[in-house]
This record gives C-alpha cells, sequence and structure tokens, in this order.
C-alpha cells in the first residue's frame, strides 16, 4: 500500500458510525430556530378549534345553547357530540379495545373531557366562542379513590357498559371494573410464601403523573374535497397506526389519507395515544372544506390528553433467612380514569408489569391486575418507559429494600446474593419472559466500588451517631436500584396493537454518487434518529453518516411502522436499519464482484469497500458500486441500489443498569438534597455515547421529578387541583443535580448490531434510587415505606411521625 | 376589536404591525412577522419556550402584550447569527456539547443565556443554572446546557482578550 491510501482505522472514522460521538445533525435546525413544530404550520384560509370542557368530575349534560356562540364574529362551527352522532364520529376506539367519547354524550365522567368544539378565523375568537357555549350540567357524585370503585354503593360511571359483563379483557366483576390480568402460579406462590423463613409486605402506591412534553399535543387536519384526500400534520408518535385509526374510524380510504409527524417538542408517552381534538379537526375540515389547526395549551395538556401510572400496589416477598428469595405475589388496583385508553399491545392490558421480578432470580411468583374506572382523565401511558415497566420496577425494587429491613441486611447483599448469574442467561423468569443477556454482578460491583459503597455506610453510620446525639440535624440517606427493562416491543407472535403487529422498517436507497437517504416507520421526538441510525448504515453500507439522510413521519413516504414509544425505535427500527443496509451490501458485492471479474466468495468487506481476498490492491468502493449500480449492473440483475426491511424481532431486549444515590434530608424542613447520583446502564451495543449520555441525563430529570414532586393532586370532586407548571412539578436547573454516568457492554444476542434501547433506562431505574435512598434516610428508625412523591412536606411528615422534628 | 399601530424593531429591522390591545407578543411574533423559533409551553410565565430578548433584557413573549412593544426593540433566536450566517458561539456550544434534544426550549434557552453572557461574562456553574432557572427543559437534564453556557463563555471571554 502508498503512503497516500488511508488506513482502514482512517476510513472508519470517516464514516462516523457505530460508537461515535457524532455531533446531532438537527441541532443545526433548531440553534437558529428553524424547527417545523406543529404549531408552526400555516396553511391558507387555516381556521383554530378550541375546546368547551367540563368543570365538573362527573356530570350529566342537561342542555348545551350554542347560540351566543354561534352569534360572535369569525365563529364558523360548534360542533357537539350531537352533530357527530350522524356520522357515528361521537365515540372512537381507544388503542386498549375501550371506547372514548369524542364529545361528551349526555355525560361528563372527569374534568377537563370534551364538550363542545368551536371552529372560528383565529384562536383567540375560538377561545371566546368556548366560553359563550352554554352547558347546562347537572352534578353527580364524583369517583375519584380507585379503591372505592368497586364498592356495592359506587356509582355507576360508564352507563354505556353498565350491562356488559365482559369486555376487551375478559370478564368484568362490577360496573367500574374493567379487566382482571393474571399471570404467574398462584398455587405455588401461595406454598412458598407459607412455608417461608421470612416475608415481607408492603402497599405502594406509584402515583398519577404526566408525561408534559414541553410542547402540548396538536394537529392540522386539512381535507382536499377535489381529491379527496385528507393530510393530517400532527403531534404522532406513531403516525402509521394514527393513519389505519384514522381511515377505520372515518371510512376515507387509507391510501387517502397522508398523516405527518413534523418536529416534536418532546413525547414521552403523551403523543401515543389519538386524542378527540385529532378527529374534531379533522369533522371541521371536513365540514368547512378548509384546514383547521388545534393546539392544546398546557392547562388541557394536564388535565385530558393520556397521564401515567395510578398503580396501587400491594407486594408480598417471601426469603430465606439467608436472604434468598423464595417467591413474589403483587396484586395491583390500576386507575385507568373514565376511559380505559391505555397503549398497551391487546394481549398486555398492564402492560409488561410481569417484569415484576426484576434483574433477581425469583424462583416462582403471581401477579394478578384489576382494572378500574375512576372520574379522571383516560391514559395509563409508558411515560419514558415500555408499558407498565416502570411500576413494576419500582415495586421490586422498594420490596427489595423493605425485605433487606426485615432481614436486617444491607441492600446490596440483598440485591447481590439474588441477582440473576450471568451463566443463566437467556434466562427464563417466573412470569414468562425470556431474558435475553446480562451481566449483573459485573454492574453491581462495579457500582458498589466506583461510590465507594463500603465508606459511604460507614459515614452514614457515624451521621445517624450525630444525629442520635443531637450534632445535626440532616440524616443521609443511599438509595440502591438494580433494573432490568423490557423494551422493543415487540415480536408479532406477542405483541399487536389494534391488530397491527409491532415490528419496524426501514428503506434505503442509495443514490448514483454514493449518499443515500433512509426512511423509517419510527419518528424522533428528541432521540436524535437523524443521526444515530445514519450511523447505524455507515457502519453497514460503509457510507459515511453525513451522506445519508434519515427521514421519518411522513407515511406517505416512509415503509409502515409502528412509530417511537417504548424505547423501541433502536430494538425494532435499528434491527430493521441493519437488515436493509444488509441487503444492499449484499447486492453492492454481486456488482463489485462483476466490476472486477471474480466470484463473490472471492471478496471481503473492508470498512467502505469490497477487495479480493489476496488482491487488495484489486477494490471497488462503495462510491464506484453505487454509480455501477446504475449502468453496470451484472446481465440478469436489476438496476439501482435499495432495500427494504420489515423487522419482526425474535424477542425483546432487556437493558439493565445499577443506580446510587446519595440524599442528605433536612427532618425539620424536609428539604432533600441530592448530594450524588451514579448511573451505570447496560444497552448492549453503544450506538452514539454522547446521546446515550444525554438519554440517561434526561431520564434521570424525569425520575428526579416523578420521585420527589409530580403527583396529579385530584380533591374528592375530582377537580385536578394542580393542572399547570405553577404547581405541578418539572425540576429546573437549580433544582437538578450533576449526573456522573458510566457503562457496561452486553450486547443483544438476537439483535443484528447487539443494541438494546436506553432511552427510557434512567426513568426506569431512576425512580426507584430516588425513593430508596429517601426511605433508607429514616430506615434506623424503623420505617420501610414511604409513599411518592417525597416532596418537602411529606418528607417533613415522615420525620414528624417518627418523632424527630422538633415541633 | 380596534387594532393599535405598533412600531418595534425585531431583529434589528424596522416592523409596523396592527394588533389587538390582547394580542400577545409571542402571537406578533410566531403569527403575524412568522418568526417560530420562540414556542409557546405553558400560557403562565413558567416554561420559558417563549423567552426572547427585550430592550437589552430577557422576557417571556407570553406574558408581554404586543402592544407593550411599541417602540421596543426585540431580539429572537432568529436573530442571533451573524449578518453573513455564521452562527452564534451559543448556537455552536449547545450542539458541541449536546445541549438540546426535542429542540423545543432550544431558542428561548439560547436567546435567554444570550442575555445571561452579557449580565455576566463569566458565571459560575451555580450562576448558570440560577439563570436559565426561568427556562425548563423536559429532554437534557440540564446538565449539557450548563456546559454549553459555560464553554460559550470561555470562547467569547478568550476571543475579547485576544481582541484587547
Amino acid at each position: 500500500m502508498t503512503a497516500e491510501v488511508e488506513t482502514a482505522q482512517a476510513r472508519t472514522q470517516k464514516l462516523e458510525g457505530l460508537g461515535t460521538k457524532r455531533k446531532r445533525v438537527e441541532d443545526v435546525r433548531f440553534t437558529q430556530g428553524k424547527g417545523n413544530y406543529v404549531d408552526d404550520i400555516k396553511l391558507p384560509g387555516m381556521l383554530f378549534g378550541d375546546f368547551v370542557r367540563s368543570p365538573f368530575g362527573h356530570a350529566r349534560i342537561k342542555s348545551i345553547n350554542k347560540d351566543a356562540a354561534l352569534a360572535l364574529p369569525g365563529v364558523k362551527a360548534v360542533l357537539t357530540a350531537d352533530d357527530l352522532k350522524p356520522l357515528n364520529l361521537h365515540w372512537m376506539p381507544t388503542l386498549a379495545g375501550d371506547v372514548q367519547a369524542v364529545l361528551a354524550d349526555e355525560k361528563v365522567l372527569f374534568q377537563g373531557q370534551e364538550v363542545a368544539f368551536v371552529v372560528a378565523e383565529d384562536r383567540y375568537t375560538a377561545a371566546d366562542a368556548a366560553d359563550l357555549v352554554e352547558v347546562e350540567y347537572e352534578a353527580l357524585p364524583a369517583l375519584v379513590d380507585p379503591t372505592r370503585s368497586m364498592a356495592a354503593d359506587a356509582p355507576v360511571l360508564r352507563e354505556d357498559l353498565k350491562d356488559k359483563n365482559s369486555g376487551a379483557h375478559g370478564p368484568r366483576k362490577h360496573h367500574n371494573h374493567i379487566f382482571t390480568w393474571e399471570v404467574g402460579d398462584a398455587e405455588g406462590t401461595a406454598q412458598a410464601l407459607n412455608e417461608a423463613a421470612v416475608v415481607a409486605t408492603e402497599r405502594i402506591v406509584y402515583q398519577r403523573v404526566h408525561p408534559c412534553p414541553l410542547e402540548t399535543c396538536g394537529c392540522v387536519a386539512s381535507m382536499d374535497k377535489v381529491n379527496g384526500h385528507l393530510t393530517v400534520w400532527g403531534t404522532f408518535q406513531a403516525p402509521h397506526a394514527v393513519r389505519t385509526v384514522a381511515s377505520l374510524i372515518s371510512g376515507i380510504p387509507e391510501h387517502k389519507i397522508r398523516i405527518i409527524s413534523p418536529d416534536i417538542g418532546g413525547g414521552f408517552g403523551n403523543k401515543v395515544g389519538v386524542y378527540p381534538g385529532y378527529i374534531c379537526s379533522i369533522v371541521g375540515s371536513i365540514v368547512l372544506g378548509v384546514p383547521v389547526k388545534w393546539i392544546e395549551d398546557r392547562i388541557e395538556n394536564l388535565q385530558a390528553t393520556a397521564f401515567a401510572r395510578d398503580y396501587h400496589m400491594t407486594g408480598e416477598i417471601a426469603a430465606t433467612a439467608e436472604g434468598r428469595i423464595t417467591a413474589l405475589r403483587c396484586h395491583v388496583l390500576a386507575d385507568h380514569g373514565a376511559f380505559d385508553a391505555c397503549a398497551d399491545p391487546t394481549k398486555y392490558p398492564a402492560g409488561f408489569f410481569s417484569i415484576c421480578t426484576g434483574s433477581y432470580d425469583i424462583p416462582v411468583a403471581h401477579v394478578t391486575v384489576d382494572g378500574v374506572y375512576t372520574n379522571k382523565a383516560p391514559g395509563g401511558v409508558a411515560y419514558r418507559c415500555s408499558f407498565r415497566v416502570t411500576e413494576a420496577s419500582y415495586l421490586i425494587e422498594r420490596m427489595i429494600d423493605v425485605l433487606a429491613r426485615k432481614l436486617d441486611m444491607d441492600p446490596a447483599e440483598v440485591r447481590r446474593r439474588n441477582l440473576i448469574r450471568k451463566e443463566q442467561f437467556p434466562y427464563q423468569s417466573a412470569l414468562g419472559w425470556e431474558y435475553d443477556s446480562g451481566d449483573y454482578l459485573t454492574a453491581l460491583d462495579k457500582a458498589l466500588s466506583t461510590v465507594g459503597y463500603a465508606a459511604l455506610r460507614d459515614e452514614q453510620r457515624r451521621n445517624r451517631e450525630a444525629f442520635s446525639r443531637g450534632e445535626t440535624r440532616k440524616l443521609m440517606g443511599i438509595g440502591v436500584s438494580f433494573f432490568t427493562e423490557i423494551v422493543g416491543a415487540g415480536p408479532i407472535k406477542n405483541c399487536d396493537i389494534l391488530g397491527l403487529g409491532m415490528f419496524d422498517s426501514c428503506e434505503i436507497r442509495v443514490h448514483p454518487t454514493g449518499s443515500a437517504i433512509a426512511r423509517l416507520g419510527t419518528i424522533s421526538q428528541g432521540q436524535g434518529h437523524a443521526t444515530t441510525f445514519a450511523q447505524i448504515l455507515a457502519s453497514e453500507i460503509g457510507i459515511p453518516a453525513a451522506n445519508i439522510t434519515v427521514e421519518e413521519g411522513d407515511t406517505d413516504t416512509a415503509p409502515y411502522g409502528l412509530g417511537t414509544y417504548g424505547s423501541r425505535s433502536t430494538p425494532v427500527a435499528g434491527a430493521a436499519t441493519a437488515m436493509a443496509g444488509r441487503k444492499i451490501r449484499a447486492k453492492a458485492q454481486m456488482i463489485a464482484a462483476y466490476l472486477l471479474e471474480v466470484h463473490d466468495d472471492d471478496l471481503e468487506w473492508d470498512v467502505d469497500r469490497f477487495r479480493v481476498k489476496g488482491a487488495p490492491e484489486r477494490e471497488k468502493t462503495m462510491t464506484e458500486i453505487a454509480f455501477a449500480a446504475y449502468n453496470k449492473v451484472p446481465p440478469g440483475m436489476e438496476p439501482g441500489l435499495e432495500a427494504v426491511s420489515y423487522y419482526d424481532p425474535p424477542n425483546m431486549t432487556y437493558p439493565f443498569g445499577a443506580y446510587i444515590c446519595v440524599v442528605d434530608v433536612d427532618v425539620d424542613s424536609g428539604v432533600t438534597e441530592i448530594r450524588r447520583f451514579y448511573a451505570l446502564d447496560d444497552c448492549g451495543t453503544r450506538i452514539n455515547p454522547m446521546i446515550i449520555e444525554g438519554q440517561v441525563h434526561g431520564g434521570l430529570t424525569e425520575a428526579l421529578a416523578i420521585a420527589m414532586g409530580q403527583e396529579m393532586a385530584y380533591d374528592e370532586l375530582g377537580n385536578l387541583q394542580n393542572a399547570s407548571l405553577l404547581d405541578f412539578f418539572l425540576p429546573t436547573a437549580v433544582e437538578t443535580p450533576n449526573w456522573e454516568t458510566d457503562f457496561t457492554t452486553t450486547p443483544s444476542p438476537h439483535h443484528p448490531i447487539g443494541a438494546k434501547g436506553v432511552g427510557e433506562s434512567s426513568n426506569v431505574g431512576g425512580v426507584s434510587a430516588f425513593s430508596n435512598a429517601v426511605n433508607d434516610a429514616f430506615a434506623h428508625l424503623g420505617l420501610t415505606h414511604t409513599q411518592m412523591p417525597h416532596d418537602h412536606w411529606r418528607v417533613w411528615k415522615t420525620a414528624q411521625r417518627l418523632g424527630i422534628t422538633v415541633s | 376589536m380596534a387594532k393599535m399601530q405598533i412600531t418595534l424593531k425585531v431583529n434589528n429591522r424596522e416592523v409596523e404591525a396592527l394588533a389587538e390591545p390582547r394580542m400577545l407578543l409571542i402571537h406578533l411574533l410566531r403569527e403575524e412577522l412568522g418568526l417560530t423559533g420562540p414556542h409557546i409551553g405553558c400560557d403562565t410565565s413558567h416554561c420559558g419556550a417563549c423567552t426572547v430578548d427585550m430592550n437589552g433584557k430577557s422576557i417571556k413573549s407570553c406574558t408581554v402584550f404586543a402592544a407593550q412593544t411599541n417602540g421596543a426593540e426585540i431580539i429572537t433566536v432568529e436573530g442571533l447569527a451573524g449578518p453573513d450566517g455564521s452562527l452564534h458561539v451559543l448556537q455552536e456550544m449547545f450542539r458541541e456539547h449536546h445541549g438540546l434534544q426535542c429542540g423545543y426550549c432550544t431558542p428561548g434557552m439560547i436567546t435567554r443565556a444570550y442575555r445571561l453572557l452579557q449580565e455576566n461574562p463569566n458565571p459560575s456553574e451555580t450562576e448558570i443554572r440560577f439563570g436559565i432557572s426561568g427556562n425548563l427543559c423536559r429532554c437534557t437534564g440540564y446538565q449539557n446546557i450548563v456546559k454549553a453556557i459555560r464553554a460559550a463563555a470561555d470562547t467569547m471571554n478568550g476571543a475579547r482578550e485576544a481582541a484587547e
């Protein structure tokens, strides 16, 4: 080789492929204010929609008078359920097999429910008109506490279902019951609990919270009456699924519907569902013949579009005297609000909650979940996690700590004794999952040694002694959590939504000059897909990432896919990208062989080119091959260099990690200070370490919000008392600590590049670490568990109950 | 509703506009002037996505009436790049240090940082965190935003010293 020939290393660097801290291509637009979010869209003649919403948690609608609103200049239409009835659009199917009122039909079932839709020339007039719609209500008793939902005298919430003894997920045992879901060995678990040396029991509530992306939900619907085409731009985490649902609901043929997700200002699960605003905007545009925009404000976002969690759990964990876990039992009362609009795969009404045996080798387990209706907003989405995985992880990680107290053992030691061993993978869990890969002990040991765990415990011992001597008013808490996620839904044999298998897709076209475009069925909401998917491809096909455009979110151009949520983009669409890339390379190899006049098998791949084995000076670069694909392909081969892959994953992926949080609690004010937070993540193969680190920071900050302050607080009438950012806690830069990140790498054995997904890990593991730390601060005083959020008031109340406050 | 005539300077350009007395500045910027960099995130002045610079101060444009800006000088994120299109150091550093993800808070955040570094050209980490506490970000956890602002301060101070 001559000196001018670049080394393989130099050529690899040029590709900016897997493992590179590539700067994001998206940022060039975003930093200049040139993003294109849905509210930035402005079409000729566009009108604005706004909702009249229920002030009551539960009430009968006696009358609606639109006259004053319609008389206001600039108002074009006021729609109510009665207007939608002839179109059969006053109810819509939810993703969970239930139905939801698009506009309230005779009754309202939660505060903020959509009652009428006003369309006007501008957003100010629309808001004025919404105020002028007169709705007469008769208040009904509100049911807010899910533990009261199935009481004999509980009010009937869903009159449309009151005579139905079964729903989408089996029998209903009460008029406010939605489903019972059961998994595991009831008898075996009961026996293990009965025979156990130690049993710890705790009631653990994961409060109702909200994903609250900075951009609220919204859309622009535009019906072209001339050609019968409907285009909808919107905040859709799953544009193709929205197209199919829109077609099924409206009767418009699917090929005449185009759904476009433009830039999305954060999603976190809030933008998976189909909301009344989308349907009403579409109807408005069909009726009025011009585009209609609907953008919810923050109060509407918190009041009406999808919440998360609200899981009321009872855990029982059995162990030997030496701390070896022998069984886990859990019952969940799941508050789904007024309509069951969870976004879970069809067969899993409680999502993947059965991952609740966590990272531990637990021989037998049993889980039951009862879903119930209340007078609260519908939702139950996976807020920065795979379906119900944070709930599951929180349950097991709290139960391990509760068990440790009972055993009088160190919580890290209980984890160590029970972690699944490396040689047990692929591991079959008691509740039916096959964990793909893991090296848990290595991760835990690395975490413990990095933070100096033993020294921290010594310091805590000294702190407690000093506290008891009255020398300090602060207590130190150390929270350990070890989580295993289940993401990348998922294999079609198990996972579908509304019958749509949860595969994902990538289509690649290599242009003659050796650059390319890749289109995917997913949609970024900040994850940086345009950057990272190009990196996957760069490594697969030897074209620099900078020369690959990634495009998502337009159903007219992108191949069908189920979208971005539940950390499924990298595990599923990322795999499709690699597989499509391999098809490109396979064809490129045949072209190269033809050009070099050798057999395919005589070539070997070298970063960005094929070389003849044994004669490396004979080579064809991808750039040369790309051009040849358009003018010099072997006889009988079709020209062009394109490929598409629809990837049905053989299994989910199981990212894991070990987190440690150190907190100092001022017992007289309840103020908690996060002194240190260490997060070790193992997400398999790392595509872009810079983006991974950013994802971990963000997930931890959302975990901080949930654990330390977020709660959707309803009063007994069903009023949401904190529906604005004044009192719904989102941490600022001041409350947010610096995060320490670390990693191990255990590739997924079944994923083409070994990647597992990382966007949600830190939220799953983070919440438990914070909560365990706060609980740990009081553990020596006999506290086993106190409910989240650990805001100053609640922490102070805990200290007061334990008799250690000054007053 | 009768409209008011207002004259203001936006990104160094004289602008005349007609605005209802109740029209918010954010709507004037976004809908009348086509400056969609500043965003709306909360309606209650908490999130800071709508932050712009008005007469040398950071303001939340969802809490100022357009009519109040008569005679004012406004700078939005669109006005930060140089006349030749070269990016402002802050814009470069936010990209360099991965200080943004979904990009929705970014225009407000950068515009706030632009003013912060003029108020305090050499801020400590604590001062940066306090200085941007009126701007919420749901994606980044702030750590890389702080890093980006600190790096921008270093670059700008270095350039200033070199010039002196």
